[in-house]
């Protein structure tokens, strides 16, 4: 790990304390595209913040990406589900508890409790400020497949278990985890919360928004920079394939939940064999022992799958939606700056047109003093042109920390994914490996107890089909 | 050996008969003693020490059935070899011929007529059953005939090793000669005793005193027909249900292929990953298959507990026509008393119609009573006959009833044991490639 120690506080403040020698650190990044991008925004540091909480310092988004594991200042569980009754509804509540050295945090240790809705509302939050950061995703508010109640048990623990693996991603997040909304979410009381909630954009300037966006959708993104429009092929790509996952493996679930209820079934015949047999007493309680003890084994399997790679898998169904949600409002945004630069042309293109006396014919026409009108529009399109411009450098700078939000936290999102499909299907390998182990056990100590003159070795000997030894070689050349 | 069970009419049996000699028991069962005396002198020269037996082939044929329509049926090539020329280091060419099964099923069934006291060997299947769903049902599929095959070649075997059947003329026709063996058999005239035991056998009779052996033998071999047939049908469910597990994985193979082609550092690991996944999926077709070879053994004692049922059905068979016998010659006796003393100790119509309508004349008389000694002494001549039977049957049962147990357990426990080993290659098999796998995720 980079020997890059971070005072947290820089991390956090606004970007003017940044310090040149960092860019010489930057070299030990692997990703060129990031080193690129530093590079270029180091000119960035006055660059116009549009949210405090959010540090333009692209530096301090690096030195936040090295940060060791041992230096985690912020320590989330989410845990004790509770079932709470009232007249209109019956919800859970789950207990967050927070333990903290960070010194935005005026206490140490907070302990308080959160619905489901809450958590919507915390999600909602950090996407309106971070247009274009990936949020890691929430559990799905309900499961269509099978019966599954809302207070059925599984559930509740399968949500219990993404709700806090969300908090720690959050937290985990160099910009995410600086948000004034996550440290009221973790800290406050009920009734603060209820009331913090009601602040912020009202319910009418948020549809203003919601119709702005959808105008801009349906317009369209003119110029996608390539690394986007990349990305997104990705994404579509990625969509498709870890939803195939997920479905495979919930498959591979239900064939092995079918298989263990036949085997259950297996067992229990030689049991009842022996019973009428002399000789052959020992060896069939022996058959019905060892199947008995495989049945364990495919349970434990099972249950790995159930709360193990479902859920991981799942996770990045939801967050696919995720990166397409985070694609579509980067193009909105960039969607924005070129209908205001269109605008900006088109003003421009109407200025010219005055200049050349054509609206002289018309306001004469009209009975008004040609002179005088003709002065006030330009003075009126001089003005607005000037409006137009300020915006456009605004919705540029926005479009600007936009696409460099998500470019590095793209690549930051990359890694992580990688690391959890790749523990997630290593963990799953490993428990078939363990799996297999513990049967072949199973069966060797059977071939033991009997003895027989066959043993566990002569076993091991048996000599393989030349064409199973060909597809094996073959196999381990791959 | 075993001793005759008891019957009632046994004092009476001994009372009644003089010398018992062989010779005058009828024409059946003086070929079936011929047969016995022959292999008790030749007992352990079981055929298979002599020779080398084995189905090798199996051939689609065509041709007209009975009803003159065509129809595309399997012959299977026996051949044989004395077994002293294999072993001088010579290598001629084994005798050959081709057999369809319906001819070893008339083998089979003229083994078992002759031979009632032999739990004979029985035929694999004739139609597949018990299948899990991937295996095909039809007579006609390669896999079928193949395991048809080795469970022909299993009955021939076991024929031959064993002390008594393996002796037998028509069984060493039917190895030798392809011409003419079928006229053979039938000239035997098994056939009429066939249907008839089979009419017998199907009917319901009750045995006054049944052998308690037997009896439990009967439940034994009812307990391990329904154990057996429960165990084929639950395995094959389990096969059914593996076969999915494992086939399923083979999606992600496919999978991971595709996606790893928007992968970077990925890429490879989750192709290769891929290519164990795939190998994982189509491991459970050999896998299954030989489980097949387990379900074929556990099959051939499904059919042996039939065999064995047989055997003591026919030892009822025999007992009821003993004892039938026995108190037929009684009730004659008794008639004869009656007839001699004039008095009437048993109810009859004959009697009631006397009293009311006069008796007899002495002519009438003597005359009945010549034709009641007359059918005296048959009858004592059939509960002799009919006694020595038993006792032959009783005795040659018990010998192979033993042999078969041992047979049984040895072949069961054996059985029990390669399921053991080939469950042991399944799980080193999973242990090999989800390990490869682990090693290719841990490169992601």
């Amino acid at each position: 790990m980079s020997g890059i120690t971070v005072d947290p506080a820089v991390s956090c403040a606004p970007a003017q304390e940044i310090s040149a020698d960092l860019s010489g650190q930057m070299l030990e990044l692997d990703e060129d595209d990031d080193l690129e991008v530093f590079s270029k925004d180091s000119t960035l540091s006055d660059g116009s913040l549009f949210n405090a909480s959010m540090p333009t310092s692209p530096a301090s988004m690096v030195n936040q990406l090295e940060e060791d594991v041992d230096t985690k200042d912020i320590f989330i569980t989410v845990d004790n589900p509770e079932s709470h009754v009232t007249a209109i509804e019956t919800f859970i509540t789950y207990r967050v508890l927070t333990k903290t050295t960070r010194s935005e945090f005026d206490s140490c240790e907070y302990e308080v409790r959160r619905r489901y809705q809450d958590f919507l509302w915390l999600k909602g939050k950090l996407e309106e400020a971070h247009p274009t950061l990936i949020v890691h995703p929430l559990p799905e508010k309900f499961v269509m497949k099978g019966m599954v109640e809302r207070f059925n048990d599984d559930f509740i623990e399968t949500r219990r278990k993404a709700l806090h693996k969300f908090l720690n991603r959050i937290a985990d997040h160099p910009i995410l985890s600086c948000s004034e909304d996550f440290k009221i979410f973790l800290t406050a009381q009920a009734w603060e919360l209820t009331s913090h909630k009601k602040q912020g954009p009202g319910f009418l300037s948020r549809m203003g928004d919601t119709v702005r966006a959808v105008a801009n959708t349906v317009r369209g993104v003119k110029n996608r920079p390539e690394e986007f429009a990349t990305i997104q092929e990705y994404v579509d790509t990625f969509a498709q394939k870890i939803t195939s996952l997920d479905r495979v493996t919930q498959r591979i679930l239900k064939e092995q939940k079918e298989y263990l209820e036949e085997l259950k079934e297996y067992g229990p015949v030689y049991t009842l064999w022996s019973g009428s047999e002399e000789e052959l007493v020992e060896p069939l309680k022996g058959m019905a022992g060892c199947i008995d003890r495989c049945c364990k084994e495919t349970e434990e399997q099972v249950n790995h799958l159930a709360e193990s790679l479902v859920p991981a898998l799942h996770e990045y169904v939801l967050c696919a939606e995720t990166l397409k949600a985070v694609l579509r409002r980067r193009d909105n945004i960039q969607a924005e700056y070129e209908t205001k630069n269109e605008t900006l042309a088109n003003k421009k293109a109407d200025r010219e047109a005055d200049s050349k006396d054509l609206g002289f014919i018309l306001g004469s026409f009209l009975g008004k003093n040609p002179e005088e009108a003709k002065q006030q529009r330009q003075q009126r399109l001089d003005v607005e042109i000037e409006e137009l411009k300020e915006e456009i450098e605004k919705l540029e700078d926005k479009m600007e920390c936009a696409n460099n939000a998500l470019k590095v936290d793209w690549s930051r999102w990359q890694r992580s994914m990688r690391e959890d499909v790749k523990t997630a299907f290593l963990h799953t390998a490993e428990k078939n490996v363990d799996y297999y182990e513990k049967c072949l056990a199973v069966w060797e100590s059977f071939l033991l107890s009997q003895g027989s003159g066959l043993d566990a070795e002569s076993s091991r000997e048996q000599p393989q089909a030349p064409e199973e030894m060909a597809k094996e070689a073959s196999l381990q050349a791959t | 050996m075993a001793d005759p069970s008891n019957i009632t009419a046994d004092e009476e049996v001994a009372a009644a008969t003089g010398d018992t000699d062989v010779a005058t028991a009828a024409a059946a069962s003086a070929e079936l003693e011929n047969n016995k005396t022959n292999t008790m002198v030749e007992e352990g020269a079981h055929l298979i020490k002599k020779m080398e037996i084995c189905v090798a082939e199996a051939e689609k044929r065509m041709g007209k059935n009975s009803v003159n329509i065509q129809e595309t049926y399997t012959v299977y090539l026996i051949e044989t070899r004395p077994i002293d020329a294999v072993a001088e280091g010579q290598n001629p060419a084994p005798d050959s011929l081709w057999r369809r099964y319906s001819e070893f099923e008339l083998l089979r069934n003229y083994l078992l007529v002759t031979y009632p006291f032999v739990v004979v060997p029985p035929l694999p299947e004739k139609r597949a059953e018990f299948v899990w769903h991937k295996l095909s049902a039809d007579n006609m599929d390669p896999d079928f005939v193949e395991r048809r095959r080795v469970g022909l070649e299993n009955f021939l075997l076991r024929v031959a090793s064993h002390s008594v059947l393996s002796n037998d003329k028509i069984f060493y026709h039917f190895l030798k000669e392809e011409n003419g063996w079928k006229e053979v058999v039938f000239e035997t005239g098994f056939q009429a005793k066939a249907d008839s035991r089979l009419r017998a056998l199907n009917a319901t009779f009750r045995v006054k005193t049944p052998d308690k052996r037997f009896t439990e033998l009967k439940h034994y071999s009812d307990e391990l027909q329904s154990v057996t047939s429960q165990l084929l049908r639950v395995r094959a469910r389990v096969a059914d249900r593996l076969y999915g597990v494992y086939k399923v994985h083979g999606n992600y193979g496919r999978v991971f292929s595709e996606w790893s082609a928007i992968e970077k550092e990925m890429g490879d690991g989750l192709q290769s990953a891929g290519h164990h996944m795939d190998a994982y999926a189509s491991s459970i077709d050999d896998i299954l298959e030989e489980e097949e070879h387990y379900a074929d053994q556990l099959k051939e004692y499904l059919f042996y507990a039939e065999a064995l049922r047989a055997v003591c059905r026919k030892h009822e068979l025999m007992q009821y026509e003993l004892e039938t016998a026995v108190l037929d010659l009684t009730s004659k006796k008794q008639q004869r008393e009656e007839l001699a003393t004039g008095t009437v100790r048993t109810f009859s119509f004959k009697g009631m119609t006397t009293k009311l309508f006069g008796q007899e004349t002495q002519e009438q008389r003597e005359a009945k009573l010549q034709v009641l000694e007359e059918q005296i002494i048959e009858g004592e001549e059939l509960v002799k006959e009919k006694t020595v039977e038993c006792e032959e049957f009783v005795k040659n049962a018990w010998v192979d009833m033993e042999r078969f147990k041992e047979q049984k357990d040895r072949d069961l426990k054996e059985a029990l044991i390669n399921y053991a080993i080939m469950q042991i290659g399944v799980c080193k098999k999973g242990i090999q490639v989800w390990a490869n796998a682990k090693e290719c995720f841990s490169k992601m």
